[in-house]
């Protein structure tokens, strides 16, 4: 349906354009003067006055249709005293009986008289659609053929229309954030409604019980979140051992040491590295690492769990070395060459050199670098769905199996989302716990490193 | 006397300088190849997992197709041949598979075939309707338990208990390899199948359409988008409070992890817009935003490497602003926003989590055909096969990392080749 609709959006918005053009080349030979602005910029005009408004029409519909067809068929539903029904499985049937007229055998009767409400309503909302389109269309072109004269600064016209766009478009950015923000939020709010939030952040038991159903839990869930932040934190460590020195000391050594021709082989090397899906490193991490971490805690005498926090956080370490690598490279580019010809001229040798020159001159960047790091870590997903537990474990071992937030996250939403109980909701005050953490992190490290620019340009 | 002890003293320290050094670089060094090696373990551990998985085993069976037990006649129409009995002359085939089974070791032998064998049977016949009364031997897919062993993915030597296949089919299977009645050819089911509970039937068909219906949705949004917004920030908009919120959210978004946009996607596009669960569309539209921040960050720069004598040019000959920056500037950094938006497409293409948030998780048996359609993506079915206990998933999930890492690199070389043949050096 809405394939068709864009069809003829573009109709619409292409004769829209040649009936600008040709309107004010006749306007202006009737009244004899030359137009203000090229013809292009009429038709252009007319041709934004036709799509505009079909695109607000377009998306309303896109948006709202389902919802208010939905209501409707809801509202008119016969009820039948007594019974209880679940709203969505309800309308899940309609709509396949609706869609699929043979599921309709063995269907109750009021099931089957509201697919059919659902389906003559479709019907009117399209026909209604596609006539709305068209009615706005044309509404839109007369009204901007009013304008068709050649006195008309046509040209200012469209310039200030495009600066509009370009300002929505700029502005996407912030709605993003406002939605991020405001569904975080909003979500949350449900969940502390039940749950305490004084119980989320201090208390260490997490055994969320799902609902077997409406008003009936199997039993009294709690919600401590504390064993999650920790194990988050017990895999970011262990991701962070792995990185740093490896990121680190790959970076000086592509920086200081090596040749033009090493740094052309290794640099796109390690983009590869950078580039490969999480959920790739997820399937190592479940296939070679963690078999492989078993066995080393069993010859060290070690019961090391299959999902243990030190195989996903060693992957984890691997995922970010590049990310490491190539922002402490820069910062380590960006040290001025004078710094290290005033400590080589004085006698000291290159790793003397960088060690108690260099290093020390690029410390904002690389802390920078490495807050960056954290809180990509934190926020990673994949690999610890797969590769680390999903049974939260209040530990400072890394070969027990432990849980993060983002884990518990997937584990909550995955499946039946329901959001009548606090499980499913425990995810968005999660999210946003991630969210305010990732945030924080990242515009602390942001102001670090731009000080730190500051200081050498 | 104690100058030379002086001396002796200055070079033994020189020594140990210059043999700290070369420590110190060979620490960068190692380190170095650790990491490259790490890669390089990464990529054979796919490749040995996966490379199995463009095989499969198939095994051959004689069919009879008897017109009495098909209830067919030579003559019947094609709607009453679609009606076939065809069960029944695979049960028949399979009861005299081997000579002499008994009932329980027909059920046995039963599950040394893919539950698509009844298919398999049909088409031929519908292919060859003149076999109507013949003895045919077709090569059909064995079960996926028999592949993985003949495969050497799964191991004879378990207890019977742990495994999958016990000793007497095991025996069948052996009795099938000596007598060449089982080989091994190219799996087009892996191209050209969508998802399946049955390991030897599944492929990525499905998944990869999905895909390719969520970057569609991701390119068509972000990229206009992002273009606009870069062509705003770098070329119009004024220095004040607000431009700069624009900047600091857009690099604030770059930096929040992809799951809390699949949070957006759920609490906002969906429950509130109500939006279809599961489908490209939705999909589409958290990754777009998701990428976006990358793709502006590259058009912008794309943008800034245009000269300003350009511009100034056109506005010395009279073009009003807008017309320098839409007839000049903007033409002249397109390859290099065309890269920056690959680029970002390939982000979105790796990036599992916001679609799980979305319900692209579901098991989707088909071969989505539009926006609107509920599918899966690839790097989600890599995920559901190998969270799967079913052992000839995992070669599965190898083989579509193999995939998706093919697409990428493909999306990479492509935006370098643009980069190398448009960009122009001032």
């Amino acid at each position: 349906m809405f394939f068709w609709s864009l069809v003829l959006i573009a109709v619409g918005i292409f004769s829209s354009f040649i009936y600008g053009r040709s309107r004010i080349k006749l306007n202006s030979k009737k009244q004899g003067t030359k137009s203000k602005s090229l013809p292009n910029y009429y038709a252009q005009y007319v041709l934004m006055w036709c799509l505009f408004p079909a695109l607000i029409v377009y998306f309303s519909w896109a948006i709202f249709q389902e919802q208010i067809i939905q209501n409707i068929v809801i509202s008119n539903f016969e009820f039948i005293e007594g019974a209880v029904y679940n709203e969505g499985l309800l309308l899940a049937e309609i709509r396949n009986v609706a869609n699929n007229p043979s599921f309709a055998d063995g269907k109750s009767i009021e099931i089957i008289n509201a697919a059919s409400h659902y389906s003559s309503l479709r019907q009117i909302s399209q026909i209604s659609f596609y006539t709305s389109i068209i009615i706005i269309m044309l509404l839109g072109a007369l009204y901007a053929s009013q304008k068709l004269k050649p006195e008309f600064h046509a040209q200012h016209t469209i310039e200030k229309y495009i600066q509009y766009v370009l300002i929505f478009c700029s502005s996407v950015a912030i709605f993003t954030t406002i939605g991020i923000v405001f569904s975080l939020i909003f979500e949350s709010l449900r969940f502390f409604a039940e749950v305490s939030i004084f119980e989320f952040l201090f208390s260490t038991e997490w055994y969320p019980f799902i609902p077997i159903r409406e008003g009936q839990t199997a039993a009294e869930g709690s919600f401590g979140a504390v064993p999650i932040f920790a194990g988050t934190f017990l895999v970011m460590v262990v991701a962070m051992c792995v990185a740093v020195p490896l990121g680190l000391l790959t970076a000086i050594y592509l920086a200081e040491y090596a040749s033009q021709r090493v740094r052309k082989i290794v640099k796109p090397l390690l983009e590869i590295l950078a580039g490969i899906p999480t959920i790739v490193y997820g399937f190592f991490a479940f296939v070679s690492v963690a078999p492989f971490v078993k066995a080393f805690g069993q010859s060290i005498g070690i019961d090391a769990s299959p999902t243990s926090a030190l195989a996903a956080g060693m992957v984890m370490g691997v995922m970010i070395i590049p990310f490491i690598s190539s922002l402490s490279d820069d910062v380590i580019n960006s040290v001025p060459q004078s710094l290290r010809e005033a400590s080589l001229g004085i006698g000291a040798n290159k790793a003397e050199t960088i060690k108690k020159v260099i290093l020390p001159a690029a410390l904002p960047g690389i802390v920078g670098a490495f807050l960056l790091a954290i809180s990509r870590a934190i926020g990673e997903t994949m690999i610890v769905v797969v590769a680390a537990g999903t049974a939260p474990n209040l530990t400072g071992n890394p070969f027990e199996n432990v849980t993060t937030v983002t884990v518990q996250i997937v584990v909550a939403l995955i499946g039946d989302q329901e959001f009548d109980n606090p499980r499913t909701l425990s995810a968005f005050a999660l999210g946003l716990v991630l969210f305010v953490i990732t945030l924080f992190l990242n515009i602390i490290a942001l102001q670090i490193v731009k000080r730190y620019r500051e200081r050498y340009e | 006397m104690n100058n030379s002890i002086a001396k002796e003293k200055i070079i033994s320290l020189r020594k140990k300088r210059s043999l700290e050094d070369m420590r110190f670089k060979y620490y960068g060094f190692t380190a170095m190849c650790l990491s490259l090696a790490v890669l390089v373990f990464l990529l054979y551990t796919i490749f040995s997992k996966g490379y199995t998985a463009f095989q499969k085993t198939i095994v051959l069976l004689e069919v009879d197709y008897n017109q009495e037990v098909l209830k067919l006649t030579p003559d019947s129409s094609d709607e009453d041949m679609e009606k076939g009995k065809f069960f029944r002359v695979k049960k028949q085939a399979i009861e005299n598979f081997f000579p002499d089974l008994s009932k329980s070791d027909i059920k046995l032998v039963k599950k040394l075939f893919s539950i698509n064998v009844d298919k398999e049977i049909k088409d031929y016949f519908l292919d060859n309707p003149e076999v109507i009364n013949t003895k045919q031997q077709i090569w059909v897919t064995a079960h996926s338990d028999v592949d993985q062993l003949l495969k050497g993915n799964s191991r004879r030597d378990v207890p019977e208990d742990r495994r999958k296949l016990n000793d007497i089919q095991l025996s069948y299977v052996d009795q099938l390899v000596e007598e060449n009645r089982v080989k091994q050819v190219f799996n087009n089911f892996f191209f050209t199948k969508a998802d399946s509970r049955h390991p030897e039937i599944a492929g990525v068909a499905g998944s990869f359409m999905g895909s390719l219906f969520t970057l569609f949705t991701v390119f068509i949004l972000s990229f206009p988008i992002a273009i606009g917004a870069s062509v705003y920030l770098e070329e119009f908009a004024p220095k004040n409070r607000i431009t700069e919120l624009i900047e600091v959210n857009i690099s604030n978004l770059a930096a929040v992890p992809s799951i809390v946009f699949g949070l957006l996607g759920l609490g906002v596009l969906l429950n509130v817009f109500g939006l279809p669960r599961s489908t490209p569309l939705v999909g589409g539209s958290v990754l777009a935003l998701m990428t976006l921040p990358t793709i502006i960050i590259a058009c912008r720069a794309s943008l800034k490497a245009v000269p300003p004598s350009i511009k100034e040019g056109a506005l010395a000959v009279g073009a009003t602003k807008t017309q320098a920056v839409f007839h000049h500037v903007v033409p002249l950094a397109l390859p290099g926003t065309l890269t920056g938006t690959i680029i970002g497409l390939a982000q979105a293409l790796g990036e599992t989590a916001p679609l799980i948030m979305i319900g692209m998780i579901a098991f989707i048996p088909n071969i989505p055909t539009g926006l609107t359609e509920p599918s899966a993506a690839l790097p989600v079915q890599i995920y559901l096969w190998v969270e799967s206990a079913e052992r000839g998933f995992q070669e599965k999930s190898a083989a579509a990392i193999m995939v998706i890492l093919i697409f990428l690199f493909m999306m990479n070389a492509i935006a370098v080749f643009l980069r190398n043949r448009f960009e122009r050096k001032w």
